[in-house]
């Protein structure tokens, strides 16, 4: 018998019995579905993730006071700020670390923001245009602080999307126009390219302007000989986190005279570290869920088998009819693999769907990037080919071994 | 036909047992039964329930291997065959016809009459075509788009005797085949198989009903697993018996049974 009536032979089967056919199937679609829609959306979250952190540069390092976490209700008046402009000014200079691309100081303080159309609370960076190069941020409108800016004392503003709505009404204005920043006058000179969630929150809620602005306007003790901020270092190339910590842990520790017994007094943080770690609990979590959607997958193929061992003994006489006819034991098995192969791989395709739906549906929800692999597709297909014969090879053989006289006679 | 097959017998057996276990018991069905068959014979089969004769053609049908002896079909041994070789056979040589008819509801009269060719590797439009013509020569080619439950007992005995002679076996064996029929679709249906002997087939009719076995040319009486009586007879004509009948009564319309 041709492959392509067989085929057909089980189609018309399965039709016969539809609602039980559909019944089976959603075992099936129910399976595939999940798994896709766990893998889809544990890639999502993962590569989620990733962009998070990529959103803060690649190959950076982020050096801050040891408390500075700790907040100004620990010591009083920032009395825990360790580091100073000249270490900062040290290991900026090119060669100091050998590793060091570059780096830029970031202050940062929280303030309101007035223009004539809205106000906004938002936190004002000051940084130099090394931050912008660091972070990999241009302008979309505008410009953003180059080298003479950055290390000016003008009152300039860049500003991220978020502000710009917010402010200026939409995300492409308010270049040229005035925003009041701790009652002073600012004027826009940028806004950022869109970046979306970062690690701390909304990266387009950012507003930056020239180190020594910050330090004149909003530095409350004026030009201070401590940094309160953080030191973004960039790094001259991939794998390099661990010898630079070393290296400006080394430096730090000479320059703040720490004896050996005495506890580091900054920290360094690797965001690429702590990224790593996210994603690894996030990769842990994705597996563990597509394990028990794999195990949906499993109960589903217990489904076809079971319906299967239900079809060859409803079609005993059906069974005993063809091989009457002259049906060899191999078309008969044959026949009812062909059935759970159909039945499983048409399930498979709508688990499919089913699956990127779900998955789609929680990329929605959880603002992931919605990820469809083709690779999983196959994956899919295949898998629900092999639960197909894996689960009606059982039912088919012992359709095919039975005898012909007991299954002409056998009564329903 | 050619005069050779005419001499060379279709059906021959030679010492036939068939031992069954049972349990503890131990059943002799057949207890060395010699047969044979020429083309073109129409034979009935007698004998009590028990007596052997279902297995007999169990065995002649290719469903059922004997425990001893030699059976030849067509001038093949086909006593020591596998599953699939016994199936291969069935479909080339022996045509099925049973008392509860057994088709495959759901499925159109035409696709059931197609079945057997369906596992001898036919084509689906030369499926289609034997299909048509063995069912217009059982008066039923107008019903091919019909399902079993939308047949009469005898239309369906008629579908089920088209798909015994599709795929041009010289044997159909006929199991009680008026078992379920009355007495007009009887005749119906065993002057249908008489045309066939006359045609050339070789018809085994298994039956326990006398009158039944009078259609035939020969009738072997088994008991106890023995070929007890083995008789040449003229039959009687089914088709004469039906024009004797007289004419069918219109059904009662459906109202005024309610």
């Amino acid at each position: 018998m041709s492959i392509v009536t067989t085929f057909v032979l089980a189609l018309r089967a399965l039709w016969r019995n539809k609602v039980r056919t559909m019944l089976t199937m959603l075992g099936i679609i129910v399976g595939i579905g999940c798994v896709i829609a766990m893998v889809s959306s544990g890639q999502g979250a993962q590569q989620a993730v990733k962009e998070v952190f990529q959103s803060m540069g690649t190959n950076v390092l982020v050096l801050t006071n040891q408390s500075s976490r700790g907040g100004p209700s620990v010591g009083a008046g920032g009395s825990s700020a360790t580091i100073t402009w000249d270490d900062v000014k040290r290991l900026s200079e090119p060669g100091t670390v050998p590793t060091i691309r570059v780096a830029a100081p970031v202050l940062s303080a929280r303030t309101q923001l007035i223009s004539d159309a809205g106000n906004w609370n938002t936190s004002v960076l000051g940084t130099t245009a090394d931050w912008f190069e660091i972070r990999n941020w241009k302008a979309a409108q505008g410009v953003v602080l180059d080298a003479d800016t950055g290390g000016s004392n003008t009152k300039i503003a860049v500003i991220g999307q978020t502000i710009a709505i917010q402010l200026f009404g939409d995300s492409a204005s308010g270049v040229g126009q005035s925003v009041r920043i701790n009652g002073q006058p600012y004027e826009v000179v940028g806004i950022l390219e869109k970046k979306g969630q970062g690690p701390m929150g909304d990266n387009d809620d950012t507003v930056i302007i020239p180190l020594k602005t910050y330090q004149q306007k909003l530095e409350k003790q004026g030009v201070a000989k401590y940094m309160r901020g953080q030191l973004l270092i960039s790094m001259t190339g991939d794998d390099l986190a661990e010898q630079t910590i070393a290296d400006i842990t080394a430096l730090l520790r000479e320059w703040h005279k720490l004896d050996a017994a005495a506890e580091d007094d900054f920290r360094i943080r690797n965001p690429a570290e702590f990224a790593k770690a996210q994603q690894d609990s996030t990769e842990r979590i994705s597996t563990l869920l597509a394990l028990v959607a794999a195990a949906s997958l499993f109960v589903g193929g217990i489904g076809v088998m079971n319906i299967m061992l239900v079809s060859v003994i409803e079609r005993t006489r059906e069974i005993g009819i063809r091989m009457g006819v002259g049906a060899k034991p191999m078309d008969i098995l044959t026949q009812f693999l062909v059935e759970s192969l159909v039945l499983s791989i048409v399930g498979g395709i709508l688990g499919l769907a089913f699956g990127y739906v779900c998955a789609w549906k929680m990329s929605d929800v959880f603002g992931w990037k919605l990820f469809f692999p083709m690779d999983t597709a196959i994956i899919a297909f295949a898998v629900s080919g092999a639960v197909g014969v894996g689960f009606g090879l059982y039912p088919a053989i012992r359709a095919s071994r039975l005898d012909p006289i007991t299954a002409l006679r056998y009564e329903s | 036909m050619s005069a050779d097959d005419e001499k060379r017998p279709l059906i021959e057996m030679k010492g036939i047992h068939r031992v069954y276990q049972m349990g503890d018991n131990v059943v002799r069905a057949l207890r060395g039964v010699d047969l044979t068959v020429r083309h073109g014979e129409s034979i009935a089969i007698m004998g009590t329930s028990g007596s052997g004769k279902s297995t007999l053609m169990n065995i002649m049908g290719c469903l059922d291997q004997p425990s001893m002896g030699s059976y030849h079909l067509n001038g093949r041994d086909v006593s020591r065959l596998s599953r699939s070789q016994l199936a291969e056979v069935r479909g080339r040589m022996i045509g099925f016809v049973f008392q509860s008819f057994n088709l495959l509801s759901r499925t159109s009269a035409l696709e059931n009459v197609e079945m057997p060719l369906l596992y001898q590797g036919v084509g689906s439009s030369e499926r289609h075509k034997r299909a048509m013509a063995a069912l217009d020569k059982v008066g039923l080619a107008d019903r091919h788009d019909h399902h079993p439950n939308q047949l009469s007992g005898g239309q369906q005995q008629r579908v089920a005797i088209a798909r015994a002679l599709v795929g041009d076996a010289p044997v159909i064996m006929a199991d009680e085949p008026t078992g379920n029929l009355d007495t007009r679709t009887s005749y119906e249906v065993m002057s249908i198989l008489q045309g066939f002997v006359a045609a050339g087939k070789t018809i085994i009719l298994v039956t326990h009903e006398a009158d039944i076995a009078a259609y035939a040319s020969r009738v072997v009486t088994l008991r106890d697993g023995l070929i007890i009586k083995d008789v040449q007879q003229t039959p009687h004509s089914a088709a004469e018996q039906l024009a004797a009948l007289p004419p069918p009564v219109d059904d009662v319309p459906a109202a005024e049974v309610a």
